[in-house]
């Protein structure tokens, strides 16, 4: 089994190749973390069929939710997600007040404007989860002030 | 009302999400990326990367000393694969001179669950690439290639690392 670190470095090299990609790309000054977040998509997808094998079924959504939060992210960010909030309509707020990849970081404002780069891979990772778990979403992360990061997740439903 | 089920192994689910990470990256290259040399470049690079930076964890966590000579630096290669990865090489095939020296093993967390076209890609790139950055920030220069793949149909993976010189302290640029 391998040693957290080596996941983390990984996690850094995937922003640091994508980076590299989407300069060759394009000059523009935007970064394309769309790399990033597929990856984490695939990654999430798939890891969510081997979890969930000798899981009882989820009563509903807000279940499925639920389990996000609390095994799934113990198991990968080491604490289980702050704060969860929902309008029952399909919206759901997860907050993370300590997020694992934001942690080394410094607590002032001076690397804030990278920070989406160390969420992208998150929000792929769970939207990968889901759709696993037949659940279409949209992630999007916010991150107001450094390491707490609220990650936004829009059921699609058609 | 509790789970019956047992709650998740944290440190297998962090392995496997490593494993699948890693295969996503290389999927993802391989779309992107025409050349299948130019992607194993690339894989040797980001393994260089991470070995520069593994290499201080490693020294802080084992606190080893300073290598003599390549069978000890061979031995802690082995404790590093063993700390990192979870894996056992075996140390064999020295040269006469002392100066190469392989690493095989038969099940590698990277290569699970991996099943590789046959078009020259050397999946587990990371590896040799990490070994060179670990090395290089040691100061020494080796080259690492893959002899035997188990995803080529080998029987074993096979890792040759060579000596090939010790990096000396420069003077900084423009202290003379």
């Amino acid at each position: 089994m391998a040693d957290e670190i080596v996941f983390d470095l990984l996690h850094s090299e995937i922003i640091n190749y994508a980076l590299d990609q989407s300069k060759d790309n394009n000059d523009k000054k935007e970064v394309d973390l769309s790399v990033v977040e597929y990856i984490g998509f695939a990654a999430g997808y798939k890891i969510m069929e081997r979890l969930t094998r000798e899981w009882p079924r989820f009563k509903d959504e807000l279940d499925t939710m639920k389990f996000i939060c609390t095994d799934f992210w113990t198991c990968i960010y080491k604490k289980q997600i702050d704060n969860l909030r929902t309008n029952h309509q399909g919206v759901y707020v997860l907050q993370d007040n300590a997020f694992r990849f934001l942690n080394n970081f410094s607590n002032g404002h001076q690397y804030l404007e990278y920070a989406p780069r160390y969420v992208a891979y998150t929000c792929g990772l769970i939207r990968g989860g889901l759709a696993n778990l037949c659940i279409n979403s949209v992630v999007t992360a916010e991150v107001q002030s450094m390491p707490s990061c609220k990650f936004h997740i829009h059921v699609q439903r058609t | 009302m509790s789970r019956q089920t047992s709650r998740l192994d944290a440190k297998k689910v962090n392995s496997e999400l490593l494993t699948l990470t890693y295969g996503a990256l290389v999927s993802q290259m391989l779309k992107e990326i025409e050349n299948t040399d130019d992607v194993n470049k690339q894989l040797e690079r980001i393994g260089y990367n991470m070995g520069v930076r593994l290499i201080e964890d490693f020294l802080a966590r084992t606190s080893s000393s300073r290598c003599l000579e390549m069978r000890e630096t061979a031995d802690k290669i082995q404790h590093a694969f063993r700390l990192y990865l979870n894996m056992q090489p075996t140390v064999t095939s020295w040269s006469s001179s002392g100066d190469e020296f392989s690493l095989v093993w038969d099940q590698c967390p990277l290569s699970e669950w991996v099943e590789m076209p046959s078009n020259g890609l050397k999946y587990c790139a990371l590896i040799p690439g990490a070994i060179r950055g670990a090395l290089q920030m040691v100061q020494l220069d080796v080259q690492c290639w893959f002899v035997q793949d188990q995803l080529k149909g080998d029987a074993i993976t096979e890792l040759r690392v060579k000596y090939i010189k010790r990096l000396e302290d420069a003077v900084p640029a423009g202290e003379d």
